[in-house]
């Protein structure tokens, strides 16, 4: 039973990180792209440590507590790169549209 | 009280040293105790210098909730926004927008653009340099003012609860 629950997660945490990979593939410009990554660290790599969590709570009896760490330091470092990264851009102006991002050239 | 301020600048910080140390090791074994709490001192002291103000943090337990109501955020457009992406890339609509902020606090205000970033489908871009506006890119925006509104209650309201200026 058990074990049904944690593939599901796991599979559940693979299909959101696939879905972020395409989008980083799939969307059209830069600003977009950036959506990508966020979501994969989120929900995709969230479940996956939820899953790993409670496969040593369950399998081998013994409370595993990395995976909070993991998921702490990822959600701390995931926007600053995001904004880092959106903020080079703005400023570098190399976004394919535009048009858009014009209003905030500096 | 002062000299309590020069062995402990940071509380908060010590406190969750203290528990990082023992998640790092996944231990409570009384050695690795004393150890986080010698380095929960000694980073503090070290870093002291980066951290010029102080932090106090109100309502802990609105924090709490905050963090709840984040969660479930992150959940609900996570899904939506993969529907956005294995769709046809027309029926996006990227826009950026500008946030104007209420928020005062330097603490709360990169709490406030990391949740933004972290909740799928928005990404906090820029900080104007009078720290009173955050440039946002949204990936599929109907209505800019309805968004900056959910923002606001949803997010920086609470936040402003808690980090109020000592």
């Amino acid at each position: 039973m058990f074990e049904i629950i944690i593939a599901l997660l796991v599979a559940n945490g693979a299909f959101f990180t696939l879905v972020g990979s395409i989008g980083l593939v799939k969307l059209p410009d830069f600003f977009t792209r950036l959506h990508g990554p966020t979501k994969a660290t989120t929900l995709g790599v969230g479940s996956i440590l939820v899953a790993s969590s409670s496969f040593f709570f369950v399998a081998k009896d013994e409370i595993s507590l990395h995976e909070v760490l993991i998921t702490l330091f990822l959600f701390i470092t995931a926007p600053i790169s995001a904004h880092l990264m959106a903020k080079a851009a703005i400023h570098l102006k190399q976004n394919e549209s535009t048009t858009q991002a014009k209003s905030y050239e500096k | 009280m002062k000299k309590f301020k020069t062995i402990l600048p940071h509380p908060l910080l010590s406190i969750a040293l203290v528990f990082v140390w023992l998640l790092l090791n996944n231990t409570t074994s009384t050695g690795h105790m004393i150890l986080g709490m010698i380095l929960a001192i000694l980073i503090p002291w070290f870093t002291s210098a980066f951290w010029p103000e102080e932090v106090c943090m109100k309502h802990p337990l609105l924090f709490l909730k905050f963090v709840g109501i984040v969660l479930y955020d992150i959940l609900i457009a996570n899904i939506t926004v993969s529907k956005l992406i294995l769709g046809p890339n027309k029926n996006l609509k990227p826009a950026f927008f500008d946030l104007p902020l209420d928020i005062k606090h330097p603490l709360g205000i990169s709490l406030l653009a990391s949740t933004i970033s972290l909740t799928p489908g928005t990404v906090s871009c820029d900080l104007s340099e009078d720290k009173t506006n955050l440039v946002i890119h949204g990936l599929s925006i109907e209505d800019i003012d309805q968004a900056i509104n959910e923002i606001k209650t949803r997010y920086e309201k609470p936040l402003m609860e808690v980090f109020k200026p000592c």
